[in-house]
């Protein structure tokens, strides 16, 4: 059964034209880029000529102001751990959101440890963050706002350009953790005004375990990765071409296609979404109903748990995602939906669908067909169904 | 899901789904807070469980150890009901991931609590009406580390919640 894929959140498919360029680097290149001889002088240019097609893709100005890594991850744990240290006598306390993603939490956490003092912001019930809020919690201590571009979870996105002209005012570096959002909608940092920007491959039909973080020309910031020169000496080590080469390609893919993909990627979501609201009562949207990513759709179905909802639509060839604890590693619930001041109850019953850019009417419909049906069987099992019912 | 054939088969194909609306015993375990509930439904007839139901809201591991521990319940006397263990259920199952385990102790205490709620309502004991059965919750003694009467050590660790009497367990980290 041909699979309907809708977690492109988790991994987007290799695209055949990022794939070529790949194979292509695999099999004439292996060189160092370090080396200055004819074997690593063409790695050089294959490192420089990703470089330049990410820099394309979020319009920085100088293309050394990219910098890449090994995905999102590292991006963030830089940009956090980096400033810090960077900034460390100006002062020690950063200013956050509490939906962030736990890259960036948890980096926070490891500077308090170090005595940082953070200030996470609380978000309102579609997960968006006030500016007046990041104003009002900046104090002459503050180093570094970090706000993410869009939620990886409900899809909300957040006033980065509003945020980054508050931290240009109080002269506060300000990063963000745009990870879900490169490559799916379009992200300009001279248009946003941020100082740093993390993003991933993964995320825009590239490989898995590269991405980049762009460090805007005068940003203070120390390396997280110590040693070599490599990357301007802002992240030693032998660099992953063959990644970095599958992440130039993808960017500049993105870039191409975005114009096309997106307005058709949105209407599927919008029949994705009204298709299910109209089809099962009793289903909590998640996330800002009109900032929200093009591609996301985050859904918490009342009376069952998300992990045997998920299961049984892959019995019929549809992938999810779900955020119910029993799924998570940690036993959790999504501390961005407790956030947003869903119920943990609710929480746990969460779907989260991402749709790609391979993803068809067709895909929609079938999900549609199914879906119902699975939701009834699970809540005619659910001891809190029957109960709420038999009140009315 | 790593899950065992057996697994799948009983998630896919629950045995005993439903309720008994004059139950003899009837057992609530867990709470949805934190993402797993059972209510188990008996008949008693001369000391053996003559017919037994399961309602359950949770994963795929919580509905297959459902239905695997009321098939293994129906039939046999209190006694032997009473001795079916987590351990036991998680065997018939061909094993859990060792972060699903928590949802086999979820099995065996429903089945133990409706049991024993046959045995306190023949001794006239008068049942608080719809409170999930909770066991106080014991604080370990090492920095912060929760242990439950139910859980296994090892699924805690990060545990935000103890899985069965819903209560929250702060950690140093939470902001």
């Amino acid at each position: 059964m041909a699979l309907i894929y809708l977690d492109h959140l988790s991994a987007t498919p290799l695209h055949p034209m990022v794939k070529e360029a790949m194979i292509q680097n695999l099999e004439t290149v292996f060189g160092n880029p370090s080396s200055d001889n004819q074997v690593g002088q063409p790695a050089a240019a294959a490192l420089e000529k990703a470089r330049g097609q990410v820099a394309a893709l979020i319009n920085a100005a100088d293309p050394k102001e990219v910098v890449f890594t090994s995905g999102g991850t590292e991006a963030n744990n830089h940009a956090l751990k980096g400033v810090a240290i960077g900034l460390r006598e100006k002062g020690r306390h950063l200013v956050t959101s509490n939906i962030e993603h736990k890259s960036v939490l948890n980096s926070l956490r490891t500077l308090r440890l170090l005595d940082y003092r953070v200030t996470s912001l609380d978000v309102d019930q579609y997960g968006l963050v006030d500016p007046a809020a990041v104003e009002k919690a900046i104090t002459p201590e503050t180093i570094l706002i970090s706000i993410m571009l869009a939620n990886n979870e409900i899809g909300t996105i957040e006033p980065i350009a509003d945020i980054a002209k508050i931290a240009q005012k109080h002269k506060i570096a300000f990063h963000t953790d745009a990870v879900a959002a490169t490559g799916i909608i379009p992200v300009d940092v001279q248009k946003l005004g941020v100082n740093l920007l993390s993003l991933a491959a993964n995320q825009f039909y590239g490989p898995s375990g590269v991405g980049a973080l762009y460090i805007r020309k005068g940003t203070p910031i120390w390396p997280l990765l110590d040693g070599g020169l490599q990357e301007n000496k802002r992240r030693a080590g032998t660099e992953n071409l063959i990644g970095i080469v599958g992440l130039g390609a993808a960017a500049e893919l993105a870039a191409q296609e975005m114009p096309k993909s997106l307005p058709r990627i949105k209407t599927l979501k919008d029949r994705l979404l009204q298709g299910i609201v109209t089809r099962i009562p009793e289903v909590k949207v998640n996330g800002d109903p009109e900032h929200c990513l093009p591609h996301l759709v985050s859904i918490s179905v009342t009376y069952i748990e998300g992990e045997s909802l998920m299961m049984l639509l892959e019995d019929e060839g549809i992938i999810v995602n779900t955020r119910s604890a029993c799924a998570s590693g940690s036993l959790r619930a999504s501390h961005v939906l407790i956030g947003t001041g869903l119920g943990h109850a609710l929480a746990q019953g969460t779907l989260v669908f991402t749709l790609g850019w391979d993803t068809t009417e067709a895909d929609i419909d079938h999900v549609l067909e199914v879906m119902p049906n699975i939701v009834q069987t699970l809540r005619d099992m659910s001891p809190i169904y029957k109960k709420e019912h038999a009140v009315g | 899901m790593a899950y065992s054939p057996v697994v799948m088969d009983h998630f896919k194909n629950p045995r005993n789904v439903g309720e008994i609306l004059d139950p003899d015993g009837l057992g609530e375990v867990g709470n949805p807070v934190c993402g797993d509930m059972m209510s188990v439904y008996i008949k008693v007839k001369d000391n053996r469980i003559e017919d037994v139901k399961f309602k359950t809201f949770g994963c795929g591991a919580a509905i297959a150890v459902s239905s695997m521990i009321t098939s293994m319940a129906k039939g046999k006397t209190l006694e032997e009901g009473m001795k079916i263990s987590n351990a036991d259920v998680a065997e018939a199952l061909g094993g859990l991931p060792a972060n699903k385990l928590h949802c086999s102790n979820l099995g065996a205490d429903a089945l133990h609590s409706a049991i024993q709620d046959y045995l306190d309502r023949k001794a006239g004991k008068v049942k608080k009406g719809g409170e999930a059965d909770k066991e106080p919750h014991i604080k370990g003694i090492e920095g912060g580390k929760c242990y439950c009467p139910y859980c296994e050590a090892k699924v805690q660790e990060e545990a935000h919640f103890c899985m069965f009497c819903g209560s929250e367990l702060p950690h140093e980290h939470d902001h």
